[in-house]
């Protein structure tokens, strides 16, 4: 596999502390103060009880593989090249699922179940925000 | 107060085209709305009633098609949830007569995905800036992909098997082969299925849906002027439609939209998945139909491989799955939902030649919009004959 490099995300008003955190190293979530709701993706509001600004938090990174399937044909570049790569859901330990890759290990050996830790990919941008894209490898 | 048996199908249409460079997709709908309105007995005067989706019409694009059309409905929806679309227009256009809001509705579909290239499963970008697309597209999942996810978890819950994923394909290839409209009609073995190539793991290229031009239209009313058009009405029993996403509380990945729009459907109808004589699913990739069945109540979770196996969803068995070949092997342009209905209502009028379900009484049309690992749309219409 080809070393990818994931294309600029967008940030939004309400995805902005995700990827803002992911560029520190940080994998955010949030939960909200008046029902204790973790939420993935952010929002704005809480997608349980309504409430205003779910409060982010650092999470814990870890999770294990819910699904998978490894991708052998994208036409779209970047992936092109970059095929086999793999698509999962990760179950993280606060309860959420992050659609993501896993790296750090041959494709062939990705099992459902699987402990999994985030590894952050800087991205590279000439437009001064510090972003990352969370991937997952075996823990 | 239900609306069950209270609007009927008086008229369909299926473009024979699947390959139209030459045609745009406001030119197929207007095609196939001409062949659903003479098959009904009616003419565009009659409509009042517009409904359609297709994969370029933006918001103005219900306004543009009245205009291509040259037509003034009184009631117009452009609800758009994939290909589930049409199924879901059949229950709106059935909710509008009834209140009276219109009388004959047009629900169309056009596209030309094969001759404009689009690659659906695996080449298509949806942009990096929306809810959805700004935690998907940096990570470049396809299409394929999203249904991929599906199939792995419920090989690995189940047991369910290639082979049993396979046969799918190889059951709508022997149906296409019974329809002289079909665009892949030459016989495929479980073999060759797990001999093409891997798309995304554990899904092979025949395991994915095909890409054609095409297009329909179907013309629906209330049941009681529909008993005085052309056809035998195709009464609309039951309907249900349901959204799926995945991420919020975790719900289990393989309870899809179906089970939703299913369970009202089959209630609104009052029959049960036993009762039904065939049914058409939208066979986006072999796992879709696998998944349908089980959340529909055709066979109990878990069981779906062996419900497929053994020529149970062919022709001649316990249940028909899309004796048209399906979007495995008859078409796909990109939405497919118009076709579940429209060979439905074929079918129940039984004019369906050497791809006739015997007695066909009863159907299923269960469509499928979006991604199924990720977000989709299910649309559920239980159909019958008198």
């Amino acid at each position: 596999m080809a070393d990818l490099q994931h294309p600029l995300v967008y940030a939004s008003w309400e995805t902005r502390g995700y990827w803002e955190g992911a560029g520190r190293g940080e994998l955010v979530l949030q939960r909200c103060d008046a029902c204790g709701t973790v939420q993935h993706k952010p929002r704005a509001i809480c997608a349980s009880c309504m409430a205003d600004a779910p409060r982010s938090f650092v999470a814990s990174g870890r999770g294990t593989v819910y699904t998978y399937t490894v991708t052998h044909q994208n036409q779209l570049p970047p992936f092109a090249a970059a095929c086999p790569y793999v698509m999962a859901y990760v179950e993280l330990d606060e309860g959420p699922r992050l659609l993501t890759h896993i790296v750090g290990c041959d494709p062939a050996d990705v099992r459902i179940g699987m402990p999994v830790v985030v590894d952050f990919q800087p991205q590279e941008r000439t437009d001064g925000e510090v972003f990352a894209v969370p991937r997952f490898r075996p823990a | 107060m239900s609306i069950s048996g209270k609007a009927a199908i008086a008229g369909v249409y299926e473009h024979p085209t699947r390959w139209a460079p030459d045609a745009t997709e406001f030119q197929i709908m207007a095609e196939s709305a001409r062949g659903a309105l003479a098959d009904a007995g009616l003419t565009l005067a009659d409509v009042d009633g517009l409904f359609a989706a297709s994969m370029t019409m933006g918001a103005m694009g219900m306004i543009e098609l009245a205009e291509y059309l040259n037509v003034k409905p009184d009631y117009i929806d452009g609800t758009n949830v994939g290909g589930s679309s049409f199924v879901a227009h059949v229950t709106h256009a059935a909710a509008a007569i009834n209140a009276g809001l219109c009388e004959v509705a047009l629900v169309l579909y056009g596209s030309t995905a094969a001759s404009s290239s689009v690659a659906i499963g695996t080449g298509m970008s949806h942009g990096n800036r929306g809810a959805h697309e700004s935690f998907t597209s940096p990570y470049g999942l396809t299409t394929v992909g999203s249904y991929a996810l599906v199939a792995r978890l419920h090989m690995e819950r189940y047991g369910t098997t290639p082979e049993q994923l396979a046969e799918i394909a190889v059951t709508m290839r022997r149906h296409a082969g019974l329809n002289p409209a079909a665009k892949m009609r030459a016989p495929i073995t479980v073999d060759d299925v797990l001999s093409s190539r891997m798309i995304s793991d554990p899904l092979h290229l025949l395991d994915c849906c095909i890409i054609s031009d095409g297009g329909g239209a179907i013309v629906v009313t209330s049941t009681e002027r529909a008993r005085d058009l052309r056809q035998t009405p195709v009464l609309v029993l039951g309907c249900g439609e349901a959204v799926a996403h995945p991420e919020i509380g975790s719900p289990d990945l393989l309870t899809v939209a179906g089970a939703q729009s299913g369970a009202r459907a089959f209630g609104m109808a009052g029959v049960r998945p036993a009762d039904i004589d065939l049914a058409m699913v939208y066979d986006s990739f072999t796992i879709t139909v696998l998944a349908t069945l089980e959340n529909l109540g055709f066979c109990a979770r878990g069981e779906g491989g062996d419900f497929v196996s053994g020529g149970r969803i062919g022709l001649g068995g316990e249940l028909p799955v899309n004796p048209d070949g399906g979007g495995l092997s008859n078409n796909h342009p990109g939405m497919r939902g118009i076709f579940l209905v429209i060979e439905a209502a074929k079918q129940l009028r039984g004019e369906c030649g050497d791809r006739q379900v015997a007695g066909a009484r009863l159907a299923v049309a269960h469509g499928t919009g979006g991604t199924l690992g990720v977000s989709h749309s299910g649309a559920t219409l239980v159909l019958g004959v008198a």
